[in-house]
């Protein structure tokens, strides 16, 4: 079953068309990239699906609802989460208070205004921290993290809340060679979790982690297919040899 | 791996909070203070408008300091609340406390809820520029309006409000009233602070830094800042008809951009997102105001020489007067722990 579809979907910037009938389809369970050369539109379907941006035409489906016109607020509450391409932390929280912002994010207004859910939620918040190796810094202010920790640490915000789908905009942006090979390690048990699309530029962490894999040149799908199936395609890498 | 073995940095560990012992340090001040100037009514008077001042800026430091809220009309639900327990003295000869001052309150509820539907609760969210306009043209608007309305007094304003009814007794300007407005500030702050250090001041935190960001957790972030921005109109309401039984007056200056624009100084001076920096602030401006008013030989350029030191401390310390006494770690703190604990104590 399609955890998400994406049907023709076109999106423009003035007079610049930066998706052109694109069409996406991502199996629940599995782990989904988005590749493509600088400016193939990448980013902008992804937020396309996350609310960022609203698509000019086509439709957007999540978990059988269409989702099109519904707000950033509205796609979280049915069960998305985005990681944003520029870590978007709070610097000015704890790395704790970071993670508990995005846990209590369902909960009701009453119970927050009594903090009613702060001591049960604290074993979520340590088990998300510790699952991204970042428990002994709860209570560092998020601003005080190095690039790549901050890089986990808006994935475990973005993890934290239990999504169904999760999207991922260049999680391993800025990383050196083994913060990437770490954030891999760190990805891989939400596999069983929880469907992950991933916008990335790094094929070897891509080829690593992804299932299925969809190419965009220039805002148009030229290929979807598994890791092996668009390693062996000829237009795609005839778009890699040619713009990258 | 190297990389995941680095030890992890301490946490600054709090273990007596500095801000407890500033915010005690000024409760113990402004309870001495009738006893200190008995006999000096002006300064008991002094006292009693900076008390009353400060949940002006109170107010303006909840929208700002905690909310992201750029509220350049926060006079403008002061000075209808205080318009509004004025007319009701002078044309239903009415001012008992029990029913003005939540009256007061009431209406800068209201009156601030209104405007969030208007300028907060849109399709789209506001940009800070387009609410600090819309909040500066409503208070300035207003200024004109009631100028020119003769019901209302006109550019002269309402002149011997009815005072103010505590049962019996009349509250006259002086100690008595110095104790009212030491219990609405008293009260105000609480609140505030119940707010602020909750899980939802932990929300207002987020949206102060990252309004998007909170959007995409699943917050409804417009609702949030509506809320906490009519919670600040009500306090402002209270300030106001609690100012225009002190003074006795009330006029169009005490809702226009003036005294809105004078509420950001005192925030921002004393040190805003802290509640206690937007007391420290009123009670340091209308000091300092009051002292250098009094100097003969600076009589005629004393507001030049006032907005000089606000202007170098705005500048070049942007985080107020208490940004000298607590670290930033500090001024941030913890949300929903005390809850926490005590329901811990409970159980």
């Amino acid at each position: 079953m399609a955890m998400l579809e994406v049907e023709a979907v076109g999106k423009s910037f003035g007079a610049l068309r930066a998706l052109e009938d694109v069409n996406l389809k991502v199996e629940a369970g599995t782990f989904h990239g988005l590749i493509g050369p600088n400016g193939s539109g990448k980013s902008t379907l992804l937020k396309a699906i996350a609310g960022a941006h609203f698509a000019d035409r086509g439709r957007i489906v999540f978990d059988g609802q269409d989702i099109t016109a519904a707000t950033p607020y509205e796609r979280a509450r049915a069960g998305m989460s985005l990681k944003f391409q520029i870590t978007a932390i709070l610097p000015s929280l704890s790395v704790y208070d970071n993670v508990l912002l995005a846990l209590q994010a369902q909960h009701s207004l009453w119970s927050l205004l009594r903090s009613a859910t702060r001591q049960a939620l604290h074993e979520e918040v340590m088990a998300s921290l510790e699952r991204f190796r970042l428990q002994g810094r709860a209570k560092d202010l998020a601003g005080e993290l190095s690039h790549g920790e901050q890089q986990w640490l808006e994935i475990a915000m973005a993890l934290a809340p239990k999504p169904i789908l999760l999207l991922l905009d260049e999680p391993t942006g800025g990383m050196s060679p083994e913060e990437r090979r770490v954030t891999g390690e760190l990805l891989l048990p939400f596999k069983s979790e929880c469907t992950v699309v991933i916008v990335e530029h790094d094929l070897d962490f891509i080829r690593e982690i992804c299932d299925r894999l969809t190419v965009l040149d220039q805002g148009h799908v030229i290929g979807t297919g598994t890791v092996e199936e668009i390693q062996r395609s000829a237009k795609v890498q005839e778009v890699y040899t040619s713009r990258v | 791996m190297a990389i995941l073995d680095r030890p992890s940095v301490a946490a600054p560990s709090i273990r007596f909070s500095k801000f407890a012992m500033i915010e005690a340090v000024i409760l113990l001040a402004i309870l001495l203070t009738p006893a200190l100037l008995w006999s000096r009514t002006e300064l008991i008077t002094l006292a009693t408008n900076v008390l009353i001042l400060s949940m002006l800026g109170l107010s303006f430091d909840l929208c700002w300091g905690y909310s992201g809220i750029m509220s350049f009309g926060q006079a403008l639900f002061f000075g209808v609340a205080g318009y509004v327990v004025a007319l009701v003295g002078r044309d239903l000869d009415f001012s008992a406390f029990w029913g003005t001052l939540p009256l007061a309150m009431l209406v800068g509820l209201v009156l601030s809820l209104l405007f969030a539907v208007f300028l907060l609760l849109g399709r789209r969210a506001p940009t800070s520029i387009f609410v600090a306009l819309g909040t500066l043209t409503g208070s300035y608007a207003a200024e004109r309006l009631v100028s020119g309305w003769q019901y209302v007094g006109a550019g002269n304003g309402l002149s011997s409000v009815k005072l103010l009814q505590i049962g019996p007794y009349e509250m006259l300007e002086g100690p008595g009233f110095y104790c009212l407005a030491f219990a609405a500030l008293l009260g105000s702050y609480l609140l505030c602070r119940f707010l602020v250090r909750s899980q939802f001041g932990l929300v207002l935190a987020g949206i102060r830094q990252n309004e998007e960001r909170l959007a995409f957790f699943g917050y409804r972030v417009q609702i949030f800042k509506a809320l906490i921005f009519s919670c600040a109109g009500m306090i402002a309401g209270l300030a106001g008809a609690l100012y225009a039984y002190h003074q006795g007056f009330i006029g169009p200056g005490n809702m226009g951009p003036g005294l809105s624009t004078t509420a950001v100084l005192y925030c921002l001076f004393g040190g805003s997102g802290t509640l206690i920096g937007a007391i420290i602030g009123t009670a340091v401006i209308e000091v300092l105001s009051y002292q250098l008013e009094s100097v003969q030989q600076i009589k005629q350029f004393w507001p030049i020489i006032l907005g000089l030191v606000l202007l170098l401390v705005v500048v070049f310390k942007q985080t107020g007067l208490l940004g000298f006494l607590v670290s930033d770690r500090e001024r941030i703190g913890s949300y929903g722990v005390a809850a926490a604990k005590n329901r811990k104590e409970e159980s």
